[in-house]
Protein backbone atom coordinates (compact mmCIF):
# COMPACT_ATOMS: atom_id res chain seq x y z
CA UNK A 1 0.00 0.00 0.00
CA UNK A 2 1.91 2.85 1.71
CA UNK A 3 0.23 6.71 1.67
CA UNK A 4 1.63 9.69 0.67
CA UNK A 5 0.41 12.98 1.39
CA UNK A 6 1.90 16.28 0.10
CA UNK A 7 0.22 20.00 0.66
CA UNK A 8 1.39 23.18 -1.14
CA UNK A 9 0.43 26.22 0.60
CA UNK A 10 -0.84 29.45 -1.63
CA UNK A 11 -2.32 31.55 1.57
CA UNK A 12 1.02 32.88 3.57
CA UNK A 13 -1.38 32.51 6.45
CA UNK A 14 -1.09 29.05 6.42
CA UNK A 15 2.86 28.88 6.39
CA UNK A 16 2.91 28.32 10.40
CA UNK A 17 0.62 25.55 10.31
CA UNK A 18 2.27 24.10 7.89
CA UNK A 19 3.92 21.63 9.59
CA UNK A 20 0.59 20.84 12.27
CA UNK A 21 -1.59 20.18 8.58
CA UNK A 22 0.87 17.90 6.74
CA UNK A 23 1.30 15.40 10.10
CA UNK A 24 -2.80 15.61 10.94
CA UNK A 25 -2.34 14.72 7.19
CA UNK A 26 0.46 12.00 7.36
CA UNK A 27 -1.09 10.35 10.89
CA UNK A 28 -4.82 9.71 9.56
CA UNK A 29 -2.32 7.27 6.70
CA UNK A 30 -0.67 5.23 8.91
CA UNK A 31 -2.88 2.05 8.18
CA UNK A 32 -1.84 2.58 5.02
CA UNK A 33 2.08 1.71 5.98
CA UNK A 34 3.64 0.37 9.45
CA UNK A 35 7.34 0.18 8.84
CA UNK A 36 8.57 3.49 8.12
CA UNK A 37 7.80 6.91 7.81
CA UNK A 38 9.26 10.93 6.50
CA UNK A 39 8.57 14.19 5.87
CA UNK A 40 10.27 17.12 3.74
CA UNK A 41 9.50 20.37 4.61
CA UNK A 42 10.31 23.88 2.92
CA UNK A 43 10.91 26.43 5.28
CA UNK A 44 11.66 30.21 4.30
CA UNK A 45 14.94 30.99 2.43
CA UNK A 46 17.45 32.79 4.84
CA UNK A 47 20.03 34.79 3.29
CA UNK A 48 23.32 33.82 2.61
CA UNK A 49 22.07 29.94 3.94
CA UNK A 50 21.96 26.40 2.52
CA UNK A 51 21.62 23.64 5.41
CA UNK A 52 22.44 19.85 5.27
CA UNK A 53 19.49 17.57 6.78
CA UNK A 54 22.00 14.46 8.84
CA UNK A 55 20.84 11.60 10.87
CA UNK A 56 23.09 9.11 12.91
CA UNK A 57 21.68 5.99 14.28
CA UNK A 58 24.50 7.13 17.27
CA UNK A 59 23.62 10.89 17.84
CA UNK A 60 25.08 11.19 21.07
CA UNK A 61 28.20 10.30 19.60
CA UNK A 62 28.02 12.00 16.58
CA UNK A 63 26.90 15.17 16.96
CA UNK A 64 28.56 17.25 19.92
CA UNK A 65 31.24 19.22 18.21
CA UNK A 66 30.63 18.48 14.58
CA UNK A 67 30.07 22.29 14.18
CA UNK A 68 33.69 23.22 15.25
CA UNK A 69 35.19 20.53 13.41
CA UNK A 70 33.18 21.20 10.03
CA UNK A 71 33.98 25.14 10.27
CA UNK A 72 37.76 24.06 11.13
CA UNK A 73 37.16 21.73 8.06
CA UNK A 74 35.49 24.33 5.54
CA UNK A 75 36.43 27.32 7.11
CA UNK A 76 33.44 29.43 7.10
CA UNK A 77 30.86 29.17 9.90
CA UNK A 78 28.90 26.30 10.29
CA UNK A 79 26.02 25.61 13.33
CA UNK A 80 23.88 22.58 13.97
CA UNK A 81 20.36 22.39 15.22
CA UNK A 82 20.05 18.57 16.81
CA UNK A 83 16.20 17.06 16.70
CA UNK A 84 17.16 13.35 18.24
CA UNK A 85 18.46 10.69 15.08
CA UNK A 86 18.67 13.93 12.91
CA UNK A 87 20.45 17.60 12.85
CA UNK A 88 20.29 20.58 10.50
CA UNK A 89 24.09 21.88 10.00
CA UNK A 90 23.36 25.11 8.34
CA UNK A 91 26.42 27.14 6.74
CA UNK A 92 26.87 29.26 3.26
CA UNK A 93 25.60 28.17 -0.12
CA UNK A 94 28.99 27.77 -1.55
CA UNK A 95 30.26 25.66 1.28
CA UNK A 96 27.73 22.84 0.82
CA UNK A 97 29.30 20.18 -1.06
CA UNK A 98 32.45 20.39 0.47
CA UNK A 99 30.49 20.41 3.69
CA UNK A 100 28.74 17.22 2.69
CA UNK A 101 32.14 15.78 2.10
CA UNK A 102 33.87 16.83 5.09
CA UNK A 103 30.66 15.43 6.84
CA UNK A 104 31.54 12.20 5.76
CA UNK A 105 35.05 12.05 6.26
CA UNK A 106 34.41 13.93 10.17
CA UNK A 107 31.53 11.15 10.92
CA UNK A 108 31.17 7.88 8.48
CA UNK A 109 28.69 7.37 10.29
CA UNK A 110 26.25 10.00 9.70
CA UNK A 111 23.98 9.01 6.92
CA UNK A 112 22.73 12.47 4.55
CA UNK A 113 19.14 12.69 4.13
CA UNK A 114 18.87 15.96 2.05
CA UNK A 115 20.40 19.45 1.14
CA UNK A 116 19.47 22.62 -0.41
CA UNK A 117 18.41 26.25 0.47
CA UNK A 118 15.41 25.46 2.42
CA UNK A 119 14.53 21.63 2.87
CA UNK A 120 14.22 19.59 5.62
CA UNK A 121 14.03 15.97 5.59
CA UNK A 122 13.13 13.88 8.66
CA UNK A 123 12.14 9.87 8.48
CA UNK A 124 12.90 7.09 10.56
CA UNK A 125 11.89 3.37 11.06
CA UNK A 126 8.15 3.55 12.81
CA UNK A 127 4.74 5.01 12.35
CA UNK A 128 4.14 8.68 11.50
CA UNK A 129 2.58 9.39 14.80
CA UNK A 130 6.08 8.53 16.45
CA UNK A 131 8.16 10.26 13.95
CA UNK A 132 6.51 13.61 13.94
CA UNK A 133 6.37 13.58 17.47
CA UNK A 134 10.42 12.71 17.62
CA UNK A 135 11.09 15.66 15.12
CA UNK A 136 8.35 18.11 16.44
CA UNK A 137 7.24 18.55 12.65
CA UNK A 138 3.75 19.92 14.19
CA UNK A 139 5.76 22.87 14.77
CA UNK A 140 7.57 23.25 11.61
CA UNK A 141 6.51 26.08 9.19
CA UNK A 142 6.97 26.26 6.05
CA UNK A 143 5.65 27.34 2.08
CA UNK A 144 4.88 23.03 0.99
CA UNK A 145 6.14 19.89 1.88
CA UNK A 146 5.50 15.88 1.53
CA UNK A 147 5.22 12.99 3.58
CA UNK A 148 5.16 9.09 3.07
CA UNK A 149 4.31 6.17 5.49
CA UNK A 150 5.71 2.95 3.90
CA UNK A 151 4.88 -0.21 3.29
CA UNK A 152 7.89 -1.74 2.45
CA UNK A 153 8.07 -3.52 -1.08
CA UNK A 154 11.67 -3.24 -2.80
CA UNK A 155 14.01 -2.95 -0.55
CA UNK A 156 15.22 -3.31 3.62
CA UNK A 157 12.74 -1.05 6.29
CA UNK A 158 15.72 1.28 7.23
CA UNK A 159 16.12 4.64 7.95
CA UNK A 160 17.20 4.83 4.77
CA UNK A 161 15.07 3.30 2.84
CA UNK A 162 12.55 5.15 3.80
CA UNK A 163 10.60 8.26 1.65
CA UNK A 164 11.02 11.19 1.06
CA UNK A 165 14.30 10.41 -1.21
CA UNK A 166 16.48 13.52 -2.28
CA UNK A 167 19.18 13.18 -4.77
CA UNK A 168 19.42 16.68 -5.70
CA UNK A 169 19.74 19.94 -3.76
CA UNK A 170 16.33 21.22 -2.68
CA UNK A 171 14.88 18.52 -4.42
CA UNK A 172 12.49 15.08 -3.43
CA UNK A 173 10.49 12.22 -4.35
CA UNK A 174 7.55 10.47 -2.11
CA UNK A 175 6.18 7.14 -4.29
CA UNK A 176 3.25 4.80 -3.60
CA UNK A 177 4.41 1.71 -5.98
CA UNK A 178 6.93 -0.34 -7.73
CA UNK A 179 9.26 0.28 -10.21
CA UNK A 180 10.27 -2.98 -12.37
CA UNK A 181 12.92 -1.48 -14.39
CA UNK A 182 14.89 0.46 -11.42
CA UNK A 183 18.34 -1.60 -11.86
CA UNK A 184 18.87 -1.13 -15.62
CA UNK A 185 17.67 2.54 -14.42
CA UNK A 186 19.76 2.96 -11.84
CA UNK A 187 22.77 1.67 -14.10
CA UNK A 188 22.37 4.23 -16.23
CA UNK A 189 22.56 7.00 -13.88
CA UNK A 190 25.51 5.20 -12.24
CA UNK A 191 27.10 6.07 -15.96
CA UNK A 192 25.97 9.43 -15.45
CA UNK A 193 27.71 9.92 -12.48
CA UNK A 194 24.64 9.56 -9.71
CA UNK A 195 25.57 8.26 -6.46
CA UNK A 196 22.96 5.67 -5.01
CA UNK A 197 22.81 4.85 -1.02
CA UNK A 198 20.08 2.12 -1.25
CA UNK A 199 18.75 -0.56 -3.42
CA UNK A 200 15.44 1.28 -3.33
CA UNK A 201 13.42 1.63 -6.30
CA UNK A 202 12.17 4.54 -5.35
CA UNK A 203 15.31 6.27 -4.64
CA UNK A 204 16.00 5.54 -8.55
CA UNK A 205 12.96 7.73 -9.49
CA UNK A 206 14.41 10.42 -7.28
CA UNK A 207 17.66 10.58 -8.92
CA UNK A 208 16.16 9.93 -12.42
CA UNK A 209 14.24 13.24 -11.95
CA UNK A 210 17.44 15.08 -10.48
CA UNK A 211 19.12 13.56 -13.42
CA UNK A 212 16.67 15.06 -15.81
CA UNK A 213 16.07 18.57 -14.26
CA UNK A 214 20.24 18.37 -14.19
CA UNK A 215 19.84 18.92 -17.77
CA UNK A 216 17.96 21.57 -18.11
CA UNK A 217 14.19 19.91 -17.87
CA UNK A 218 11.71 22.04 -15.52
CA UNK A 219 9.95 19.83 -13.19
CA UNK A 220 6.85 19.23 -15.50
CA UNK A 221 9.02 18.01 -18.43
CA UNK A 222 11.13 15.75 -15.97
CA UNK A 223 7.56 14.30 -14.32
CA UNK A 224 6.54 13.77 -18.14
CA UNK A 225 9.88 11.86 -18.78
CA UNK A 226 8.83 9.51 -15.69
CA UNK A 227 5.54 7.92 -17.82
CA UNK A 228 8.29 6.60 -20.63
CA UNK A 229 11.48 6.15 -18.99
CA UNK A 230 9.95 4.39 -15.77
CA UNK A 231 8.17 1.21 -15.59
CA UNK A 232 6.15 -0.03 -13.15
CA UNK A 233 3.22 1.28 -11.14
CA UNK A 234 3.66 4.83 -9.45
CA UNK A 235 1.81 7.65 -8.17
CA UNK A 236 4.82 10.41 -7.28
CA UNK A 237 4.90 13.33 -5.20
CA UNK A 238 7.16 15.39 -6.05
CA UNK A 239 8.71 18.41 -4.43
CA UNK A 240 11.22 21.13 -5.44
CA UNK A 241 12.36 24.58 -4.01
CA UNK A 242 9.51 26.51 -5.06
CA UNK A 243 7.59 23.89 -6.59
CA UNK A 244 5.04 20.69 -6.04
CA UNK A 245 4.19 17.96 -8.87
CA UNK A 246 2.19 14.75 -9.49
CA UNK A 247 2.24 12.17 -11.63
CA UNK A 248 0.48 9.00 -12.06
CA UNK A 249 1.51 5.87 -14.44
CA UNK A 250 -0.91 5.07 -16.90
CA UNK A 251 -2.31 1.82 -15.23
CA UNK A 252 -3.15 4.55 -12.63
CA UNK A 253 -4.13 1.76 -9.74
CA UNK A 254 -2.24 3.83 -6.78
CA UNK A 255 -4.54 5.60 -5.20
CA UNK A 256 -4.52 9.37 -5.49
CA UNK A 257 -6.89 12.03 -4.84
CA UNK A 258 -5.96 15.82 -5.10
CA UNK A 259 -8.11 19.08 -3.43
CA UNK A 260 -7.70 22.50 -4.35
CA UNK A 261 -8.63 26.04 -2.64
CA UNK A 262 -7.20 29.58 -2.82
CA UNK A 263 -5.59 28.73 0.04
CA UNK A 264 -3.66 25.46 -0.96
CA UNK A 265 -2.92 22.48 -3.02
CA UNK A 266 -3.18 18.91 -1.41
CA UNK A 267 -2.58 15.52 -2.47
CA UNK A 268 -3.48 12.06 -0.22
CA UNK A 269 -3.71 8.93 -0.98
CA UNK A 270 -7.16 8.75 -0.15
CA UNK A 271 -9.89 11.36 1.02
CA UNK A 272 -9.76 10.89 4.51
CA UNK A 273 -5.97 12.31 4.64
CA UNK A 274 -7.46 15.71 3.02
CA UNK A 275 -10.91 15.69 5.15
CA UNK A 276 -9.18 18.00 8.30
CA UNK A 277 -8.23 20.62 5.53
CA UNK A 278 -9.23 24.29 6.19
CA UNK A 279 -12.31 24.87 3.44
CA UNK A 280 -12.53 21.28 1.69
CA UNK A 281 -16.07 21.50 2.08
CA UNK A 282 -15.94 23.44 -0.63
CA UNK A 283 -12.54 22.51 -2.35
CA UNK A 284 -12.31 21.14 -6.01
CA UNK A 285 -11.39 17.66 -5.13
CA UNK A 286 -10.87 15.75 -8.13
CA UNK A 287 -8.62 12.41 -8.80
CA UNK A 288 -5.65 12.76 -10.78
CA UNK A 289 -6.13 11.13 -14.19
CA UNK A 290 -3.21 8.56 -15.17
CA UNK A 291 -0.32 9.68 -17.73
CA UNK A 292 -1.41 13.14 -17.00
CA UNK A 293 1.41 16.03 -14.79
CA UNK A 294 0.17 18.48 -12.57
CA UNK A 295 2.38 20.40 -10.90
CA UNK A 296 2.48 24.01 -9.31
CA UNK A 297 5.24 26.62 -8.26
CA UNK A 298 5.15 29.47 -6.23
CA UNK B 1 -26.93 17.36 -15.13
CA UNK B 2 -30.73 15.70 -15.14
CA UNK B 3 -32.71 16.45 -11.75
CA UNK B 4 -33.11 12.97 -10.13
CA UNK B 5 -35.83 11.78 -8.38
CA UNK B 6 -33.90 10.00 -5.91
CA UNK B 7 -32.06 13.66 -4.83
CA UNK B 8 -36.17 14.67 -3.93
CA UNK B 9 -36.80 11.47 -1.65
CA UNK B 10 -33.71 11.74 0.17
CA UNK B 11 -34.64 15.53 0.89
CA UNK B 12 -37.99 14.39 2.47
CA UNK B 13 -37.36 14.07 6.57
CA UNK B 14 -38.39 11.01 9.44
CA UNK B 15 -37.19 10.02 12.27
CA UNK B 16 -34.07 7.95 11.66
CA UNK B 17 -31.49 6.10 13.57
CA UNK B 18 -28.25 8.12 13.61
CA UNK B 19 -24.65 7.29 13.45
CA UNK B 20 -22.18 9.79 14.17
CA UNK B 21 -18.61 8.55 13.17
CA UNK B 22 -17.34 11.46 15.41
CA UNK B 23 -18.89 9.73 18.67
CA UNK B 24 -19.38 6.34 17.44
CA UNK B 25 -17.06 4.04 15.94
CA UNK B 26 -17.26 2.32 12.43
CA UNK B 27 -17.45 -1.00 14.15
CA UNK B 28 -20.82 0.12 16.04
CA UNK B 29 -22.52 1.40 12.72
CA UNK B 30 -22.10 -1.89 11.15
CA UNK B 31 -22.69 -4.04 14.11
CA UNK B 32 -25.69 -2.48 14.26
CA UNK B 33 -26.87 -2.87 10.46
CA UNK B 34 -25.65 -5.91 10.88
CA UNK B 35 -28.04 -6.78 13.82
CA UNK B 36 -31.19 -5.89 12.01
CA UNK B 37 -33.54 -8.49 11.61
CA UNK B 38 -36.31 -9.23 9.57
CA UNK B 39 -39.18 -7.12 9.91
CA UNK B 40 -37.65 -4.56 12.32
CA UNK B 41 -38.68 -0.69 12.70
CA UNK B 42 -35.77 0.39 12.28
CA UNK B 43 -35.96 1.28 8.42
CA UNK B 44 -34.22 4.49 8.51
CA UNK B 45 -30.17 5.33 9.46
CA UNK B 46 -28.20 8.09 9.27
CA UNK B 47 -24.58 8.40 8.86
CA UNK B 48 -22.57 11.68 9.91
CA UNK B 49 -18.78 12.51 9.48
CA UNK B 50 -17.91 9.80 7.68
CA UNK B 51 -14.55 11.72 6.70
CA UNK B 52 -14.25 9.30 4.09
CA UNK B 53 -13.93 6.09 6.60
CA UNK B 54 -13.64 2.64 4.89
CA UNK B 55 -16.21 0.30 4.95
CA UNK B 56 -19.62 2.43 5.80
CA UNK B 57 -22.67 0.03 5.89
CA UNK B 58 -20.52 -2.88 4.59
CA UNK B 59 -22.59 -5.92 4.01
CA UNK B 60 -26.40 -4.90 5.18
CA UNK B 61 -29.04 -7.42 4.38
CA UNK B 62 -32.12 -5.84 5.31
CA UNK B 63 -34.44 -3.58 3.26
CA UNK B 64 -33.23 -0.18 5.07
CA UNK B 65 -32.65 3.17 3.69
CA UNK B 66 -29.36 4.68 4.94
CA UNK B 67 -28.50 8.57 4.22
CA UNK B 68 -24.89 9.21 4.94
CA UNK B 69 -24.19 12.74 5.20
CA UNK B 70 -20.22 13.44 3.55
CA UNK B 71 -17.50 11.81 1.96
CA UNK B 72 -16.50 7.65 2.46
CA UNK B 73 -13.41 5.82 1.49
CA UNK B 74 -12.98 2.19 0.72
CA UNK B 75 -15.35 -0.45 -0.18
CA UNK B 76 -18.80 1.79 1.02
CA UNK B 77 -21.82 -0.44 0.57
CA UNK B 78 -20.08 -3.08 -0.16
CA UNK B 79 -21.91 -6.80 -0.34
CA UNK B 80 -25.24 -5.12 0.03
CA UNK B 81 -28.26 -6.92 -0.17
CA UNK B 82 -31.66 -5.46 -0.15
CA UNK B 83 -30.91 -1.67 1.67
CA UNK B 84 -31.28 1.67 0.18
CA UNK B 85 -27.85 3.62 0.68
CA UNK B 86 -27.29 7.36 -0.16
CA UNK B 87 -24.01 9.27 -0.35
CA UNK B 88 -24.47 12.79 0.16
CA UNK B 89 -20.75 13.57 -0.80
CA UNK B 90 -17.79 11.36 -2.66
CA UNK B 91 -16.91 7.78 -2.42
CA UNK B 92 -13.85 6.07 -2.61
CA UNK B 93 -12.27 2.84 -4.25
CA UNK B 94 -14.61 -0.04 -4.47
CA UNK B 95 -18.21 1.41 -3.93
CA UNK B 96 -20.69 -1.26 -4.14
CA UNK B 97 -18.37 -3.90 -4.41
CA UNK B 98 -20.24 -7.82 -4.64
CA UNK B 99 -23.67 -5.32 -4.16
CA UNK B 100 -26.20 -8.37 -4.07
CA UNK B 101 -29.56 -6.23 -4.21
CA UNK B 102 -30.88 -2.91 -3.14
CA UNK B 103 -29.52 0.22 -4.68
CA UNK B 104 -26.59 2.95 -4.32
CA UNK B 105 -26.40 6.45 -5.19
CA UNK B 106 -23.11 8.74 -4.62
CA UNK B 107 -24.21 12.57 -5.10
CA UNK B 108 -20.48 13.06 -5.67
CA UNK B 109 -17.76 11.34 -7.78
CA UNK B 110 -16.53 7.73 -6.95
CA UNK B 111 -12.94 6.50 -7.03
CA UNK B 112 -11.85 3.26 -9.10
CA UNK B 113 -13.49 -0.20 -9.75
CA UNK B 114 -17.50 1.39 -8.69
CA UNK B 115 -19.54 -1.51 -8.76
CA UNK B 116 -17.10 -4.11 -9.20
CA UNK B 117 -18.34 -8.17 -9.51
CA UNK B 118 -21.92 -6.68 -8.31
CA UNK B 119 -23.98 -9.14 -9.12
CA UNK B 120 -27.30 -7.33 -8.53
CA UNK B 121 -28.82 -4.24 -7.69
CA UNK B 122 -28.39 -0.55 -9.01
CA UNK B 123 -25.38 1.69 -8.33
CA UNK B 124 -26.20 5.28 -9.38
CA UNK B 125 -23.11 7.74 -9.69
CA UNK B 126 -24.52 11.52 -10.11
CA UNK B 127 -20.74 13.14 -10.87
CA UNK B 128 -18.03 11.14 -12.52
CA UNK B 129 -16.39 7.97 -11.75
CA UNK B 130 -12.97 6.93 -12.18
CA UNK B 131 -11.39 4.09 -13.88
CA UNK B 132 -12.46 0.10 -13.71
CA UNK B 133 -15.62 1.21 -13.14
CA UNK B 134 -17.78 -2.19 -12.68
CA UNK B 135 -15.14 -4.01 -13.52
CA UNK B 136 -16.00 -8.02 -13.86
CA UNK B 137 -19.73 -6.90 -13.42
CA UNK B 138 -22.00 -10.08 -12.68
CA UNK B 139 -25.26 -8.92 -13.24
CA UNK B 140 -25.31 -5.26 -11.39
CA UNK B 141 -26.75 -2.15 -13.00
CA UNK B 142 -24.78 1.01 -13.01
CA UNK B 143 -25.96 4.31 -14.30
CA UNK B 144 -23.10 7.31 -14.19
CA UNK B 145 -24.98 10.65 -14.70
CA UNK B 146 -21.13 11.88 -15.89
CA UNK B 147 -18.23 9.89 -17.18
CA UNK B 148 -16.05 7.18 -16.45
CA UNK B 149 -12.22 6.51 -16.83
CA UNK B 150 -10.20 3.72 -18.32
CA UNK B 151 -10.43 0.00 -18.65
CA UNK B 152 -14.07 0.30 -17.43
CA UNK B 153 -16.53 -2.56 -17.94
CA UNK B 154 -13.09 -5.09 -17.88
CA UNK B 155 -14.10 -8.64 -18.23
CA UNK B 156 -17.57 -7.65 -17.45
CA UNK B 157 -20.01 -10.57 -17.55
CA UNK B 158 -23.63 -9.61 -16.73
CA UNK B 159 -25.75 -6.09 -16.03
CA UNK B 160 -26.18 -2.92 -17.76
CA UNK B 161 -23.53 -0.28 -17.70
CA UNK B 162 -25.20 2.96 -18.63
CA UNK B 163 -23.05 6.18 -18.53
CA UNK B 164 -24.61 9.38 -19.30
CA UNK B 165 -20.74 11.72 -20.36
CA UNK B 166 -17.75 9.65 -21.65
CA UNK B 167 -15.86 6.74 -21.18
CA UNK B 168 -11.96 6.70 -21.19
CA UNK B 169 -9.80 4.02 -22.52
CA UNK B 170 -9.85 0.23 -23.29
CA UNK B 171 -13.99 0.59 -22.64
CA UNK B 172 -15.40 -3.29 -22.31
CA UNK B 173 -11.72 -4.87 -22.56
CA UNK B 174 -12.25 -9.00 -22.80
CA UNK B 175 -15.89 -8.56 -22.23
CA UNK B 176 -18.38 -11.38 -22.10
CA UNK B 177 -22.21 -10.71 -22.03
CA UNK B 178 -22.98 -7.31 -20.11
CA UNK B 179 -24.94 -4.21 -21.64
CA UNK B 180 -22.49 -0.87 -21.96
CA UNK B 181 -24.34 1.98 -23.16
CA UNK B 182 -22.55 5.82 -23.32
CA UNK B 183 -24.24 8.69 -24.44
CA UNK B 184 -21.15 11.08 -24.96
CA UNK B 185 -17.70 9.61 -26.99
CA UNK B 186 -15.27 6.66 -25.78
CA UNK B 187 -11.82 6.86 -26.05
CA UNK B 188 -11.07 3.51 -27.32
CA UNK B 189 -12.22 0.21 -27.03
CA UNK B 190 -10.96 -2.57 -25.50
CA UNK B 191 -10.13 -6.21 -26.83
CA UNK B 192 -13.47 -8.10 -28.03
CA UNK B 193 -15.93 -4.93 -27.24
CA UNK B 194 -17.67 -3.75 -30.31
CA UNK B 195 -20.23 -1.24 -31.10
CA UNK B 196 -24.13 -2.94 -31.45
CA UNK B 197 -27.35 -1.83 -33.05
CA UNK B 198 -29.85 -0.47 -30.83
CA UNK B 199 -32.85 -2.57 -31.10
CA UNK B 200 -36.12 -2.13 -29.53
CA UNK B 201 -35.78 -4.29 -26.83
CA UNK B 202 -33.02 -2.27 -25.69
CA UNK B 203 -34.26 1.12 -26.32
CA UNK B 204 -36.78 0.30 -23.56
CA UNK B 205 -34.36 -1.81 -20.95
CA UNK B 206 -32.34 1.44 -20.91
CA UNK B 207 -35.52 3.76 -20.59
CA UNK B 208 -36.17 1.45 -17.69
CA UNK B 209 -32.45 2.20 -16.35
CA UNK B 210 -33.07 6.04 -16.82
CA UNK B 211 -36.20 5.83 -14.62
CA UNK B 212 -34.90 3.66 -11.99
CA UNK B 213 -31.81 5.47 -11.35
CA UNK B 214 -34.51 9.12 -11.79
CA UNK B 215 -32.50 10.71 -14.96
CA UNK B 216 -34.68 12.93 -16.85
CA UNK B 217 -34.48 14.93 -19.91
CA UNK B 218 -32.34 12.25 -21.57
CA UNK B 219 -33.35 10.19 -24.54
CA UNK B 220 -32.27 6.90 -24.74
CA UNK B 221 -31.98 7.26 -28.31
CA UNK B 222 -28.80 9.51 -27.86
CA UNK B 223 -26.44 6.49 -26.55
CA UNK B 224 -24.83 4.08 -28.20
CA UNK B 225 -24.70 0.15 -27.14
CA UNK B 226 -21.42 -1.24 -26.88
CA UNK B 227 -20.74 -5.25 -26.03
CA UNK B 228 -18.59 -8.24 -26.59
CA UNK B 229 -17.91 -9.83 -30.43
CA UNK B 230 -17.34 -13.28 -28.66
CA UNK B 231 -14.31 -13.75 -30.68
CA UNK B 232 -12.23 -14.55 -27.50
CA UNK B 233 -14.93 -16.96 -26.36
CA UNK B 234 -13.06 -19.96 -27.84
CA UNK B 235 -9.69 -21.06 -28.15
CA UNK B 236 -8.35 -20.06 -31.85
CA UNK B 237 -5.83 -22.61 -33.53
CA UNK B 238 -4.19 -19.57 -35.44
CA UNK B 239 -3.43 -17.68 -31.76
CA UNK B 240 -1.51 -20.65 -31.03
CA UNK B 241 2.00 -18.69 -31.63
CA UNK B 242 0.91 -16.15 -29.55
CA UNK B 243 0.41 -18.30 -26.54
Amino acid sequence: MCGIVGLFLKDKSLEPKLGAMLSEMLVSLSDRGPDSAGIAIYGAPAKNEAKITIQSAKPARDFPGLDAELAKAIGVPVSIAVKSTHAVVRTTPDKIDEAREAIQTLRPDIRIMGAGDVVEIYKEVGLPEAVVDRFDVRKMTGTHGIGHTRMATESAVTTMGAHPFSTGADQCLVHNGSLSNHNNVRRELIREGMKFETENDTEVAAAYLSSQMAHGKNLGEALEGTLSDLDGFFTFVVGTKNGFGVVRDPIACKPAVMAETDQYVAFGSEYRALTKLPGIDNARVWEPEPATVYFWEH
Amino acid sequence: MPATKLSKAAASDHASRVFDLDVSSLRELNQALHNLTPGSNETAWEVLHPKGSHSVAVGVDQPVSIDVRGSVGYYCGGMNSGSTIIVHGSAGPGVGENMMSGSITIKGDASQYAGATGKGGLLVIEGNASSRCGISMKGIDIVVHGNIGHMSAFMAQSGNLVVLGDAGDALGDSIYEARLFVRGKVDSLGADCIAKEMRPEHLELLQGLLDRAGVTGVKPSEFKRYGSARTLYNFNIDNADAY
